[in-house]
């Protein structure tokens, strides 16, 4: 029950932030989504064995998070449960990339751990970008960004019903999932031999709510095409925004800052 | 002839599963008129307001809203004329802030951004519920909730407003506050609730359902003083008619 009502938290927790009014949540959805395409793939395009490279660019979630003055830890609570996708793809490369790429006082650093903690840390900025996107735009103005972006218009609707649905999904599983617990108070959890009928209730009900919400929304005029009430213009501000980030990337992706930061301090040093 | 009018001629309705919800259903509305749907649960009051807003058609019969009929052709014009308010606002209320909500329908008229921000304005000024604009709707009572989803109605502009069970699971504040407001609207209302008091506060006239059938069609007071017919449509009178709880006497 808890699970459940912390899921139902966490996609009205992402509306809320989506809700507030700062510097950042005023730049136009299609500039963030853009910057944050690029940031994605500047971020993947570095090579399996590149770490440091990709330090400069914990700047952009740490900017945006201070700008919007979004939750850090909430935020990264909320990459807890993308984490073991990521460890699967990277937990093997320790055992099957045994390459010495660095030897630190007698403990050798192989290239499998190198590019596992490559992985992770992609992980990480890349998940913040897209939770970071979503706190500052919300689902909404997202959608309306991928259609100004001529997505097709279908994959668009389907996108935010489903977000919908998912809410009704996590509303109606809490409801069913609570009448069972208290008819069954010695029971840990739901029975396994309950489980089919349980999910079968759930499917009629969703489907049967879904049904009613579609009606209200037919009722409103809803032809099949989401219209969304933020419809503003591209400013001068939200093209700088995505030209100054997209630069940053650039630099951060052609030239080894941290190499070369490296090399300055080492120069004065001597 | 007035956009405001509802003609319901020998109405029949069968569900796929063989029920038969209602049978030669008729009655006209005429611009104006408040109208209250009584009867016991599964009378068929839902599924005639289904009618009125043509989620559902007629097997047999026919109902017209204003110079049209209702059938899948004229969907758009009649749900421009037609507003409901469903019994749980929470299936009514899904966008992410009120005032996106209120927005809804009139962005789906193809209404300018100008004309749809003053609707969204207007609606929520009338009943009283500009402050929640920006808020998320699940975090309202059940009373503001019940107010917004007859925001969201309004914004559209419509000629007939159609209300299943308006006053279900209001605190007593808030319900005096849904009546308050709903007697001060000037449209043609068609209200189907268990609540008699409320149909007595804002219904002259009344029809009674049992078991898909009209079995009375009158004003309000008349209907309600009808022991017999109400024993019969298992109602009982408003409260506000009953004897006195403590000393038993007759009103």
């Amino acid at each position: 029950m808890a699970d459940l009502a912390a899921a139902w938290y966490n996609l009205k927790f992402f509306d809320e932030l989506a809700g507030r009014n700062s510097v950042i949540h005023r730049i136009h959805p299609v500039s963030k989504l853009l910057t944050t395409l690029a940031y994605v793939v500047c971020v993947v395009s570095f090579g399996k064995y590149e770490v440091l490279p990709l330090l400069p660019l914990i700047l952009y979630p740490v900017v945006l998070i201070i700008l919007a003055d979004l939750p850090p830890g909430e935020l990264f609570k909320r990459l807890l449960p993308a984490a073991p996708f990521a460890l699967a793809v990277g937990i093997f490369n320790p055992v099957f990339d045994r390459t010495p790429l660095l030897d630190c006082g007698g403990f050798i650093l192989t290239g499998g751990w190198l590019s596992f903690a490559s992985i992770m840390f992609r992980f990480i900025l890349t998940v913040l970008a897209a939770l970071i996107l979503i706190a500052t735009s919300g689902i909404n103005e997202v959608g309306l960004a991928l259609l100004q972006l001529k997505l097709p218009r279908v994959f668009v609707t389907q996108l935010l019903l489903l977000y919908r649905y998912l809410n009704i999904l996590i509303e109606e599983t809490a409801r069913t999932v609570r009448a069972y617990t208290l008819r069954s108070p010695r029971e840990k959890g739901v029975r396994f031999q309950a489980w089919g009928s349980l999910a079968g209730q759930l499917l009629l009900r969703t489907m049967d709510r879904a049904g009613r919400i579609y009606q209200a929304m037919r009722c409103r005029g809803f032809n099949g095409e989401i219209r969304l009430y933020h419809n503003r213009p591209l400013r001068l501000a939200d093209c700088l925004y995505f030209g100054c980030w997209s630069l940053f990337f650039g630099i951060v992706r052609y030239f080894d800052l941290p190499g070369w930061l490296g090399r300055v301090l080492m120069g004065v040093g001597r | 002839m007035s956009h405001h009018l509802v003609e319901v001629k020998d109405l029949e309705y069968v569900y796929p599963d063989g029920h038969r919800a209602l049978e030669g259903v008729s009655f006209r509305i005429t611009h104006g008129e408040a109208v209250g749907i009584v009867g016991a649960n599964g009378a068929g009051k839902s599924t005639l307001l289904l009618h009125l807003i043509g989620a559902l058609f007629p097997k047999v019969g026919s109902v017209r809203v204003g110079d049209l009929p209702v059938v899948k052709e004229t969907l758009p014009q009649i749900r421009r004329s037609v507003g409901m308010v469903f019994q749980d606002p929470d299936d009514q209320l899904f966008m992410p802030t009120v005032g996106e909500d209120v927005a809804f329908g009139p962005l789906n008229q193809g209404l300018p951004r100008l004309e749809v921000e003053q609707r969204v304005v207007q609606a929520l000024e009338t009943v009283g519920a500009l402050h929640l604009k920006d808020r998320p709707p699940y975090r309202l009572s059940g009373g503001e909730k019940r107010t917004i989803a007859i925001a969201t109605v309004l914004a559209m502009a419509p000629d007939i407003l159609v209300m299943d069970e308006p006053s279900a699971a209001l605190d007593p504040a808030s319900r005096r506050k849904l009546v308050t407001l709903l007697a001060g609207f000037k449209h043609t209302k068609i209200i189907a609730s268990h609540d008699l008091d409320l149909i007595l506060d804002l219904c002259e006239r009344t029809i009674v359902l049992s078991k898909g059938r009209i079995l009375a069609d009158g004003p309000t007071l008349e209907i309600f003083s009808d022991e017999d017919l109400l024993k019969w449509s298992n109602l009982e009178k408003p409260f506000r008619m009953q004897g006195c709880p403590v000393c038993g006497q007759k009103l």
